[in-house]
C-alpha cells in the first residue's frame, strides 16, 4: 500500500504492457503491442511515431475513451484530452465551449463566464469569446481547445498533434504559450506529434514509437535549457537522431 | 517574446478570418420572399388561364378575383375567424401532444439498443400509414368528439417527429460524443449537453414534417366529423360544397393553403437560423 502511494506521488501516469487490438472483419489489427512507460508528475513528454503507430489510440485509452485489450494504463489524477482535429461543439461560442467544460467540472454558474473569459485571455483570444467555431481560424480553434482543456483543471494534459495543421509562426507562438502555461500550472503533459523538432523543442523526454503496432522503441532525454528555439543547432542534432530512428522504424525492417 | 508577438498574430488572424456577414434584415427577408411571391403569382395566372379557357362554367370554377372578393367579405365576419380559430386550436393542441410524446419516446428508444431496432421499423410503417386510417378506430373509441380529432392529428404528426429526432440522435458525429465524454459528461448530461443539441437540426426537420402531417390529418378529420355543430374550417368547406358555393369553397382553400405555408416558413426560418449559427450555410445565404 505504501509502495503504491509512493508510486502515485511520483508518477502522473503509468502504462504497462498496454495492448490494443481492433477487429477488421476477420482480422485482428494491433494498434499498440505491449507499450510500457511512465511519466513523472510535472514532466513534459513527447511521443513521436509514424502514422498509424497507435499514438491517438494511446491517448484515447489514457483518457478513458477506449479500453485496453491487455495490460494497464493508469492516470493518477484528472485527465484532459486535446483531440487531433480541434473538436469544438459547433453550436456553442468559444466562451460557451470553455464554459461547458467548467459546468461539467461543477463550477458554479455565477463565475463560469468570468473564468472562461480569463482562460481565453490566457491563450491570447481576448475579444473572440463570442465567436462560433466556424468563425475562427484553425490556430484559434486549437487555442480554444487548449483553453477548454485547461478549464477541466486536469492534472494530466494529453495533446494529440494539436498544432499539426498550423503555419510555422503560429506554431512557434503556441509552443511558447504552452510552455508558459505548463510552467505556471505545473501540469503533466503527454504531447503527440510526428515532428521530431517539435518534440525536442517541447519535451523533457521524447519517446519514439515503433511502427505498427506501437511500443516504445527509444527514449531520448532532452537536456537543453528552456526556452529552446526550433532553429538552434543543438536541437537540430537531437531531432536528426530521432528522425533517423523514425526512418529506421518505418523502412529499416523492410530493407534488412 | 510570446507577449510581444501574440497580439500581432491575433490581429492578423482577426483580419484574415472571414468577415461576419452584415446584411440588412429587410434585404434578407425580401430575398427569401420573392421566389414564394413569384410562385403564388404563377399559380394565380394558371388558375385564371384555366378559367378563361372555358373548361368549366364560372359558377363551378370561379376566377381568382371573385374568390378574393369573397374572401375579403368573409374576413369581415366574426364567425369566420371563430371557425379558423377552432381549427388552429385543434391543430396546436394535437401537435403539442404529438411533439411532446414523440420526443420522449424517441429519447427512450435511442437509449435502449434493442428497442431502437424494434421500434425503428415500426416508425417507418406508422409514418407511411395515412393517419385518416385511424379515424374509424378513433370514433369507435372516443365517439365523434374532440378527442377523436386529436387522436388522428397526433397519430399523423408523432411518427415523423419521432423519426426526425431519432435519426438526429443516431447521426451525431462520434467525435462530438468522445469530446463530451472526455470532458466528463455521461448518461443524461451527455444527452443534455452534446447529443440533443447536436440532433437539433434533424429534430427541426422532423418537426417541420410533423406539422405538414398534422395539418393534413386535421383537414381530413374535420371533413369527416361534421356532427359536432361547432364551425371549423373543415366544416365550412363541407357546407360550401353542400350549397354548391364554389367561390366560398375556393376562398376557404386559399385560407388553408396560406396557413400551411405560413407555418412551414416559420420552420424554414428556424432551420436557417440554426444552420447559420453552426456555420453550415454557404456564402449566399
Ligand atoms: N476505431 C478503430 N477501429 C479500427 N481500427 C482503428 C480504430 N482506431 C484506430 N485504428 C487503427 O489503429 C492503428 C493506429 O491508429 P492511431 O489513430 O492510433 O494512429 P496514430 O499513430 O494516431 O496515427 P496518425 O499519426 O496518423 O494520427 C491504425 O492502423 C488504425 O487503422
Ligand atoms: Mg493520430
Amino acid at each position: 500500500m505504501s509502495n503504491l502511494l509512493a508510486l502515485s506521488e511520483k508518477h502522473a501516469l503509468s502504462v504497462e504492457r498496454l495492448t490494443v487490438a481492433f477487429s477488421h472483419g476477420e482480422e485482428l489489427l494491433l494498434a499498440l503491442d505491449g507499450a510500457t512507460f511512465e511519466v513523472k508528475r510535472g514532466e513534459f513528454v513527447c511521443v513521436v511515431g509514424a502514422s498509424g503507430s497507435g499514438k491517438s489510440t494511446l491517448l484515447n485509452v489514457l483518457a478513458g475513451l477506449d479500453r485496453p485489450s491487455a495490460g494497464r494504463a493508469h492516470v493518477h489524477g484528472r485527465v484532459a484530452l486535446i483531440f487531433q482535429e480541434s473538436a469544438l461543439l459547433p453550436w456553442l461560442t468559444a466562451a460557451g465551449n470553455v464554459e461547458l467544460a467548467l459546468e461539467l467540472r461543477g463550477v458554479s454558474a455565477s463565475v463560469r463566464q468570468e473564468l472562461a473569459y480569463e482562460l481565453l485571455g490566457r491563450v491570447h483570444l481576448a475579444g473572440f469569446e463570442k465567436r462560433r467555431p466556424h468563425e475562427l481560424s484553425g490556430g484559434m480553434k486549437q487555442r480554444v481547445a487548449l483553453a477548454r482543456a485547461l478549464a477541466q483543471d486536469a492534472d494530466v494534459l494529453l495533446m494529440d498533434e494539436p498544432f499539426g495543421a498550423l503555419d510555422a509562426i503560429s506554431r512557434d507562438l503556441l509552443h511558447e504559450e504552452l510552455e508558459r502555461i505548463w510552467k505556471e500550472s505545473r501540469l503533466t503533459i503527454l504531447f503527440v506529434t510526428h515532428n521530431a523538432r517539435e518534440a525536442v523543442r517541447l519535451g523533457d523526454r521524447v519517446m519514439v514509437f515503433t511502427s505498427r503496432p506501437g511500443r516504445v522503441a527509444q527514449e531520448v532525454h532532452v537536456n537543453l535549457p528552456r526556452p529552446r528555439s526550433l532553429d538552434s543547432p543543438e536541437l537540430a542534432v537531437i531531432a536528426g537522431r530521432i528522425t533517423d530512428r523514425l526512418k529506421h522504424e518505418m523502412f529499416g525492417e523492410a530493407v534488412i | 517574446m510570446a507577449a510581444e508577438l501574440a497580439p500581432q498574430l491575433s490581429l492578423s488572424e482577426a483580419l484574415g478570418s472571414r468577415p461576419h456577414p452584415v446584411r440588412r434584415s429587410a434585404a434578407r427577408v425580401w430575398s427569401g420572399l420573392w421566389p414564394k411571391l413569384g410562385a403564388a403569382v404563377l399559380l394565380v395566372v394558371i388558375w385564371q388561364l384555366v378559367v378563361w379557357s372555358g373548361w368549366r362554367s364560372q359558377s363551378a370554377l370561379p376566377g381568382p378575383w371573385p374568390v378574393v372578393e369573397r374572401l375579403a367579405g368573409d374576413l369581415r365576419h366574426l364567425d369566420f375567424y371563430a371557425a379558423i380559430g377552432l381549427t388552429l386550436r385543434r391543430v396546436a393542441f394535437g401537435y403539442a401532444i404529438a411533439a411532446a410524446a414523440a420526443s420522449i419516446v424517441a429519447i427512450l428508444i435511442a437509449r435502449i439498443e434493442l428497442a431502437r431496432r424494434a421500434v425503428g421499423s415500426l416508425l417507418v410503417g406508422l409514418q407511411s400509414m395515412p393517419s385518416i386510417a385511424w379515424f374509424p378506430l378513433a370514433i369507435l373509441l372516443l365517439q365523434r368528439s374532440e378527442g377523436a380529432i386529436t387522436l388522428v392529428v397526433v397519430m399523423g404528426a408523432a411518427p415523423a417527429i419521432a423519426a426526425g429526432l431519432l435519426s438526429g440522435i443516431d447521426h451525431v458525429h462520434p467525435l462530438l460524443i468522445r469530446v463530451g465524454r472526455a470532458m466528463g459528461a455521461d448518461g443524461l448530461r451527455l444527452y443534455r449537453h452534446v447529443i440533443l443539441p447536436a440532433a437539433l437540426p434533424a429534430f427541426v426537420g422532423g418537426l417541420k414534417q410533423g406539422w405538414a402531417f398534422a395539418w393534413r390529418s386535421l383537414m381530413s378529420a374535420e371533413l369527416l366529423v361534421v356532427a359536432t355543430n361547432q364551425s371549423s374550417i373543415g366544416q365550412l368547406l363541407q357546407s360550401a360544397r353542400n350549397l354548391n358555393d364554389a367561390q366560398q369553397l375556393l376562398a376557404i382553400m386559399v385560407v388553408i393553403f396560406v396557413i400551411g405555408i405560413a407555418v412551414d416558413s416559420v420552420f424554414g426560418m428556424l432551420d436557417t437560423a440554426i444552420r447559420r449559427r453552426w456555420g453550415l450555410l454557404g456564402m449566399e445565404a
